[in-house]
């Protein structure tokens, strides 16, 4: 295609749009809200998925022994978690060292706040079992509930479980509210652009007549279409990597446990936005296309 | 050499109205040829069929050799560049100029600038609009309006001209006016093909006439006279 018939396409297109301007402007609001609760979807399930990786690769059990237990309760703990089915092995975490630990995993606005606690040490002492195999972690944690001396039993898994819970309801309710209002988008663009053509429908059909073809028709609508698309994206883009920068710069370590961290933002918010520019144009292209189809048979 | 050529066309339209029967009809290039026939006999449709505005229901149409009706949809445009269609209504652009109006048909169809500019106006003087070009289409009278829709449609220089009714809404002047500009285009090779109800027209400027009658051809005659039964 010539540069002046893409020119000539484009100034069409957006032509188009001014004419329609509140219908443009609500197909563009519609892919703008569709698109806000994608980019926040996509943010809180790619956080979620990034969670659960690392917390099922975390097998250990952490067994946290009784603050009331003497040294001699802690052995005999210790022996008999020797004697329990698939233990492989078995080190003793101080509570000293368990605040060292807490501490290194935290980032550097958080350290004071917790180095103040050293004298008033609020954690147990514990034992970090390891399983022979990372499938009977559950079973070694049940195991260990049983004994004497014990504070609490801590697994991964538990975790796991319950987070496969809720993303599986988060992703199902994501995905019927995301489907919904892409269609609504689709719906609204596809009507918008309906409008114009019923507009234009003399022009088209002096198009036709002295013998367009299809695709030169189509263009300009095209053209509409990824324009909707296009702008309807620039306010969830602004906001949804805006919006992470924010929770990534001011609550990331205060949001990270020992193995929990939020996704780093920097190329996570490149992807989202391109998907979310791609599902924009998507919308507004299958919206206009779908529109001109009828009026383009011969 | 025949240009148009039509076996056996029947058309029956999807509401059921047998708009067509059985037509046979040879045409030559560089012919003039009139139809005629009272309403609803089926002349808009047969004129529909030639540039594929409609297609029959069986039969076939060949123009210039090659059938159109075993046109695949994406080749149709390449077919309508070949003929200039004229409305009764003239289908003017109201926003554009005459100038406008008229390279609209080269821009649609990606010609370079240049030769639309040429064009335009060589078709501007076979109309004798030359000195109107900037008007918009509400400035001109009825029979300016239609020899502009005349000018877009021969600008792409097609093999034949056809029009429905193209002196319809026009007052007898004006209708002269226009029939001199078709018999222009006429003289310079073009297969002009023209319904209408204008006896006076028919009468007195002496061509092929076809009469179609409840879609079927009921005479043709070579220098006719505008009659048919009731
Ligand atoms: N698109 C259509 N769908 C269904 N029936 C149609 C269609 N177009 C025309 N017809 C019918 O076909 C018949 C022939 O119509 P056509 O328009 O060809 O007549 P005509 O000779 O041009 O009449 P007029 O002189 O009034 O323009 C009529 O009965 C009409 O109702
Ligand atoms: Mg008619």
């Amino acid at each position: 295609m010539k540069g002046r018939t893409l020119v000539r396409h484009g100034k069409e297109g957006l032509k188009n749009i001014g004419r329609n301007g509140w219908m443009s402007f609500a197909s563009i609001s519609a892919v703008t809200v569709m698109l806000m609760v994608v980019g926040v979807f996509l943010l809180l399930i790619l956080n979620l998925n990034h969670f659960l990786e690392s917390v099922e690769e975390d097998v250990e059990v952490r067994v946290y022994i009784d603050l009331t237990a003497t040294e001699q309760e802690q052995e005999e703990l210790r022996n008999d978690l020797e004697q329990l089915d698939h233990v492989e092995s078995i080190t003793y975490l101080s509570k000293d060292e368990g605040l060292d630990q807490l501490i290194d995993s935290l980032g550097e606005d958080n350290r004071e706040v917790f180095e103040s606690l050293r004298d008033e040490n609020p954690l147990n002492d514990a034992f970090i079992l390891r399983a022979t195999d990372p499938q009977l972690t559950e079973q070694v944690a049940l195991q260990a509930e049983e004994l004497n001396d014990i504070d609490r039993v801590d697994y991964g898994k538990q975790v796991v479980d319950q987070l496969f819970k809720v993303t599986n309801v988060m992703r199902t309710m994501g995905i019927v509210l995301v489907l919904g209002l892409m269609f609504t988008a689709m719906f609204l663009i596809s009507n918008t652009i309906k409008l114009t053509i019923v507009a234009r429908q003399k022009e088209i059909q002096i198009m036709k007549l002295v013998g367009a073809t299809n695709g030169f028709i189509r263009w300009p609508f095209f053209i509409e279409g990824i324009l909707l698309g296009v702008i309807g994206s620039i306010i969830p883009l602004a906001l949804v990597t805006g919006g992470y920068y924010y929770v990534y710069n001011n609550y990331a370590s205060r949001l990270s446990l020992d193995f929990a961290e939020l996704l780093p933002a920097s190329p996570l918010s490149l992807q989202v936005s391109l998907i979310l520019l791609a599902i924009g144009v998507f919308v507004g292209v299958w919206g206009s296309l779908t529109s001109v189809r009828k009026f383009l048979k011969v | 050499m025949r240009i148009i050529e039509m076996n056996n066309v029947s058309k029956t339209y999807s509401n059921g109205v047998n708009a067509l029967n059985n037509i046979d009809i040879l045409i030559e290039k560089g012919e003039f040829v009139y139809v005629v026939g009272p309403s609803g006999a089926g002349k808009s449709t047969f004129i529909k069929m030639i540039y594929r505005e409609e297609l029959p229901s069986s039969g076939s149409i060949h123009i210039q050799g090659s059938d159109i009706t075993k046109l695949k949809s994406k080749h149709v445009p390449y077919l309508r560049r070949k003929i200039g269609v004229v409305f009764q209504d003239f289908k003017l652009l109201p926003k554009l100029s005459v100038y406008e109006n008229i390279a609209f048909a080269l821009e649609v169809i990606e010609e370079p600038r240049h030769i639309i500019r040429k064009r335009v106006m060589e078709v501007l003087d076979i109309v004798k609009l030359k000195s109107k070009a900037r008007f918009l289409p509400d400035e001109l009278s009825g029979g300016e309006q239609q020899r502009v829709s005349i000018a877009r449609a021969i600008v792409n220089d097609p093999r034949v001209l056809i029009a429905d009714e193209p002196t319809g809404n026009l007052d007898p002047d004006t209708s002269w006016e226009v029939m001199e500009t078709l018999e222009t285009i006429n003289r310079s090779g073009t297969t002009v093909i023209m319904a209408t109800h204008n006896r006076e027209i028919v009468n007195t400027i002496k061509r092929r006439v076809i009469v179609i009658e409840s879609g079927r051809i009921v005479r043709d005659e070579l220098r006719g006279s505008y009659s048919y039964e009731r």
